[in-house]
């Protein structure tokens, strides 16, 4: 049985300083800053991210690069963990959230929307602080941030998921099976893009495509993620006990900016590991070339574009696709979605048909669902309209400002996308927690103790309870320490000691 | 494999969702005008919040590489 397939999502966001001095490092030090000062309670400190169990130069496939790799992670830049048990901070000169631990898919986006929130309220703290501070830069400087994954000129930046698996499926079937997934999932969950970035290939060869990433994937699998990025991505850091569990870091998704095609993507791919850990998937859809494959999907807005597969047959990425949905319905039928939630894997199974359906007699018709389809939908009217050839300086204009955050600038909000989550929902998870993982634990301590907690962690919090030494909580079952295990806990006790009395005892 | 394909996938549809696509054409013209009329106030709005000089914007967009 396939465990629980516990997921987050980590965004790094597109950011500018118009008008002003363009340091993305600092720019996005004051957004998060801004933020912090903004929510954090006058008085009380600020937990900072405890790095000692990081190893981002684990590699699935057994050995180790953290003794010759440069650490990924740069410690002295700005660091916060939110009362919603995420993180936030600098990373690779973006802002960075990374959502707390999530169960469902519905979960997974009701996070990823509080996410949005949390930068749409940065930018405004941080923008307030700009204008006052004229000293130091332009006056009229105003940050602005991006949910997209490409400046349009060949540099990336990622929004990755992460999912729970058991440590015991070979890692070498589970790359070569979520494979097929990864190449063709983006006729749904593409964020689309104008032009091209794909190394030698001219900006204007590919007019349209379909996903914000594809041009920048070079290998099938591999542990790097800034250079030579790979479809399936080895890092083997679990923050969870690694003799029972693995995180498979996925790399090669867009951010959405459709509530719906976040569903999709983080429900589907939820299915599709389920059947890997349970051997359910079987190998009849295994690609020849995967790479070449990934972008001959993106580069066909028209989805007929075949790919070869394993066994020398040719596919559309839409076979490829109905071909995990029928295996997902019978694996449905066999061992349940217990391991994604049962009602929401059902729903994502009533979707994840539909968009296809959709995809397959009328791509326009998903225009409210897939977001490449309507920010396609806008492109196409506005270069009609105005008499606009490809290749002109509007229409990758107007893909930039799909992803443009503000709301009185963004045009995703614009383009009559469906919502799952309702605004309340997504208010309220930009400072609570989720109450189905560790997640809990870590937010809810955080809001009630904050003086006491001198650091945390994915995989554990230290508590400062007032008397040497310092005391550190493992969290190495990313289901514990839910609302069920600790809610009571943590209403009883009024101090981070009584908190710890009570854990111990 | 396409036979294949295509095989399984009629067994995915129902009956039911076949007829309501027949019973929905006559319907198609008037629901594609609602998507145009739909999409020309999208792009009156958007007209009214498109940055101003795109060349400029685009070009001054740019990011350092990430993950």
């Amino acid at each position: 049985m396939a465990l629980p397939k516990v997921c987050g999502i980590e965004t790094e966001y597109g950011i500018i300083v118009r008008g002003g001095e363009s340091n993305p490092v600092s720019a996005s030090s004051l957004l998060i800053n801004a933020y912090m000062a903004k929510v954090t309670s006058r008085g009380a400190s600020r937990a900072g991210w405890d790095f000692n169990d990081e190893q981002p130069g684990s590699d699935a496939r057994g050995f180790s690069l953290d003794d010759v790799m440069v650490p990924e992670l740069e410690t002295s830049l700005v660091n916060a963990v939110l009362t919603n048990g995420a993180r936030y901070y600098v990373d690779h000169a973006h802002p960075e959230i990374s959502n707390p631990e999530t169960t469902t898919a519905a979960e997974a986006v009701r996070w990823d929307r509080a996410a949005e929130e949390i930068i749409r309220i940065s930018v405004i703290a941080a923008n307030a602080q700009l204008a006052l501070n004229h000293t130091s830069r332009p006056a009229g400087g105003e940050i602005v941030v991006y949910k997209n994954n490409s400046d349009g000129k060949g540099n990336s930046y990622g929004c990755h998921e992460n999912y729970l698996m058991a440590r015991e499926t070979p890692f070498g079937r589970l790359a070569a099976q979520i494979t097929p997934h990864f190449v063709t999932r983006q006729i749904f969950c593409g964020a689309g893009k104008v032009g091209c970035e794909a190394p030698g290939a001219a900006h204007d060869s590919v007019p349209y495509q379909l996903s914000q990433r594809a041009d920048f994937f070079e290998e099938e699998i591999g542990l790097e993620t800034t250079l030579k990025r790979p479809i399936v991505n080895t890092r083997d850091e679990p923050h969870a006990d690694a003799q029972k569990y693995r995180r498979l870091h996925v790399i090669v998704g867009d951010a959405n900016m459709s509530e719906v095609a976040t569903y999709l993507k983080v429900g589907t791919t939820q299915i599709v590991l389920s059947m890997i850990e349970d051997d359910a998937l079987g190998d009849d859809w295994l690609l020849g070339h995967p790479v070449p494959a990934i972008r001959h999907v993106s580069h066909d807005p028209t989805l007929t574009a075949t790919i070869m597969l394993a066994d020398g047959r040719r596919a559309t990425a839409l076979e490829v696709q109905w071909g995990l949905f029928e295996r997902a319905v019978k694996y449905e039928q066999h061992h349940g979605l217990s391991s994604v939630g049962d009602e929401v894997g059902r729903d994502v199974l009533v979707r994840w048909e539909h968009v296809l359906m959709g995809l397959e007699s009328d791509p326009a018709s998903m225009a409210s669902w897939v977001d490449w389809i309507a920010k396609q939908r806008i492109v196409d009217g506005y270069a009609d309209r105005h008499g606009i050839e490809p290749g002109d300086a509007r229409l990758k204009a107007i893909d930039l400002q799909y992803h443009d955050l503000r709301a009185e600038r963004g045009l995703a909000r614009r383009a009559g996308l469906d919502t799952l989550v309702n605004e309340a929902d997504a208010l309220s998870a930009m400072t609570n927690p989720p109450a189905t993982t560790r997640a809990y634990f870590r937010g809810r301590c955080l809001a009630k103790y904050p003086e006491s907690v001198v650091a945390a962690n994915w995989d554990s919090m230290v508590f400062d309870a007032g008397r040497e030494p310092l005391s550190r909580v493992p969290m190495m079952e990313p289901l514990r320490g839910t609302a069920d295990h600790v809610a009571n806990l943590i209403d009883e006790s009024d101090t981070a000691a009584e908190l710890l009395a009570r854990l111990g005892s | 494999m396409a036979e294949r394909t295509q095989k399984s996938k009629q067994t995915t549809r129902t009956e039911e969702a076949i007829v309501e696509t027949d019973a929905a054409a006559p319907a198609a013209t008037e629901s594609g005008e609602k998507l145009k009329a739909e999409l020309d106030d999208l792009l009156d709005e958007i007209d009214g919040v498109l940055e101003t000089n795109a060349e400029d914007f685009v070009k001054s967009y740019v990011q350092k590489g990430g993950q």
